[in-house]
């Protein structure tokens, strides 16, 4: 198994979050994991985006040039990586805030309203977990409670109160790729 | 025991400074090695070390310089430009014969560059960089595991010989996240230092200095450097090797740039093309004899770093002609891509040596 994921969006979307949450999930499962942040004189509101490879084998290069997953939080994210997917890849967008690409009709792509989902929720922040949870299920690059339990380790335990909140998001992705 | 967890090539650095006995931290801020001085803020003291934020890079080597004296197992990190200020304070601690590790995450050069990633640091580290005819004994990770395990190893080899250490890592090592084993404890022996000025008391004073005005004398002391450098070269050569024994091309890197090498291998030998990866850990002293193994056993090589060709010397005064030597490099932060070097890979196997990907490319054939 050997899963590489971009994920990007716009600061404050939580994409960082959401590629850490998931290389943990990874170590859970005794995977090898590698993320690697975009970084350089960012500024908030500005495009954020990360890498995160998944294996069971050794991981060479820490960066995809042609990821087997795309997941965009917006527009702007999608438009800047859709071309980079591998041949029959997947993306998945978030619909609420992004378009279906017309010219990769080869990938399979999932539409996610993960904002309209998040404020259903009563918490727009959670729109990444909207989105990560359609993913795992999808693609498994691990098992959905393996992310359970990361969040358990990730989130402080002050925050521990946010727990079932992430879980029913997450969730909630995982019905929609189901 | 171990436990299996995630950590940054930046945290890692850390970690493993602190495993090793590390007590005394001198820096100043740059991107991309600040979670350093970050996380040693805060995991230093409650190591019962110290740490001190100095005015400037120039200002912390000669704490390194004066903390060194003690015996006490010291470090600084800096990134490029603050390595380069850095460069007069290493002289005087070689000179010294001082047991000092510096670690540097470099980024994109010359001047003052830009944050993104860059191994164009490599001639500074090995040649000198400094004034004067000293050597660092220089090791390169390629993973955060290898961040954590070759910064303790630092210690144990600056101890050992009485001489600066450089780690020598790059933007992506410092700042990407990877599983890592961090063991419960490691392996290291501190040295008694019956050299360092701890306080008089009942012994003959200890004079630690680097300046020697007779000539005579100073040569001595160079004689006894270059001593030093031929054990190091004798003992500590390291390296790795990935799919080496049946290859017709072997590609030659270290840091990151191994990284993204180990992947064209791969995709090289999907293609059907035997291809291997040689990776240099220490730099110096380089792997000078494996590599000329190598190029007896008839195998063309081919190096790839994000510079314009600095290593490429050392792996063509190893193989001293006996194969042909390739080389391909991007700078300035950019990164080359695993597709691009292999591009070069069948480029070079088909015999060819001209530009097959962009202006930026150059690839030389060398041979005799």
């Amino acid at each position: 198994m050997h899963q590489e994921i971009i994920m990007a969006g716009s600061g404050g979307q939580g994409v960082m979050v959401m590629g850490q949450l998931l290389a943990h999930a990874a170590v859970i499962e005794d995977k090898n994991v590698v993320w690697f942040p975009s970084y350089g004189p960012e500024s908030r509101g500005g495009s954020a985006d990360c890498t995160v490879i998944v294996s069971t084998d050794q991981i060479g290069s820490p960066m995809t040039e042609n990821p087997d997953t795309l997941i965009a939080m917006n527009q702007i994210p999608l438009n800047k990586f859709v071309a980079s997917v591998k041949r029959e890849g997947v993306i998945v967008i978030n619909s609420s805030l992004a378009e279906v690409p017309k010219d990769r009709s080869d990938c399979r792509i999932i539409s996610v309203p993960a904002n309209d989902i998040a404020v259903e929720l009563g918490n727009l922040k959670i729109a990444n977990m909207v989105m990560l949870g359609a993913f795992v299920e999808l693609l498994r690059p691990v098992k959905l409670e393996s992310v359970f339990l990361a969040l358990r380790n990730v989130l402080p335990p002050h925050r521990h109160n946010l727990l079932p909140l992430n879980e029913q998001a997450l969730k909630r992705g995982a019905e929609l790729a189901g | 025991m171990a436990t299996k967890t995630l950590m940054k090539g930046n945290e890692a650095i850390v970690k493993g400074a602190i495993a090793a006995g590390c007590r005394g931290f001198f820096g100043y801020p740059i991107t991309p090695q600040n979670e350093i001085p970050e996380y040693m803020s805060s995991l230093m003291p409650k190591a019962g070390g110290v740490f001190v934020q100095a005015e400037s890079e120039v200002a912390s080597i000669n704490m390194v310089y004066g903390a060194a004296c003690t015996g006490t197992r010291v470090m600084t990190t800096s990134s490029s430009p603050g390595i380069s200020l850095m460069q007069e304070g290493i002289s005087y601690i070689a000179g010294a014969e001082l047991p000092a590790v510096i670690v540097n995450v470099q980024r994109g050069g010359p001047g003052l560059g830009n944050i993104a990633v860059g191994q164009a640091d490599y001639f500074q580290a090995v040649k000198g960089g400094g004034h004067g005819d000293y050597k660092l004994l220089t090791l390169a990770p390629w993973s955060v595991s290898e961040c954590y395990h070759l910064t303790a190893l630092a210690f144990d080899l600056a101890d050992k010989y009485r001489n600066p250490v450089m780690v020598l890592a790059d933007a992506i090592l410092g700042q990407m996240i990877e599983t890592i084993e961090v063991p419960d404890k490691i392996e290291t022996y501190i040295p008694p230092k019956p050299w360092a000025t701890t306080g008089r008391k009942n012994r003959d004073k200890n004079i630690i200095n680097s300046l020697w005005i007779v000539p005579q004398v100073l040569e001595e002391l160079n004689l006894k450097l270059q001593a030093k450098y031929a054990l190091m070269i004798e003992h500590e050569v390291r390296y790795d090797e990935y799919k080496v024994e049946d290859a017709d091309l072997v590609l030659v890197a270290y840091g990151t740039t191994s990284r993204l090498c180990k992947t064209v291998v791969d995709m090289a030998r999907k293609e059907g093309l035997n291809v291997g990866l040689f990776r240099p850990i220490s730099l110096f002293p380089f792997p000078s004899i494996p590599l000329e193994g190598l190029a007896e056993r008839g195998k063309k090589l081919l190096v790839v770093e994000m510079s314009h060709g600095q290593m490429v010397e050392d792996v063509r005064l190893s193989v001293n002609g006996k194969t042909s030597v390739g080389f391909y490099g991007r700078s300035g932060g950019m990164v080359p891509t695993p597709s691009e070097i292999l591009n070069q890979v069948r480029d070079t196997l088909n015999g060819g040596s001209s530009c097959s990907c962009c202006c930026r490319t150059r690839s030389e054939e060398v041979s005799r």
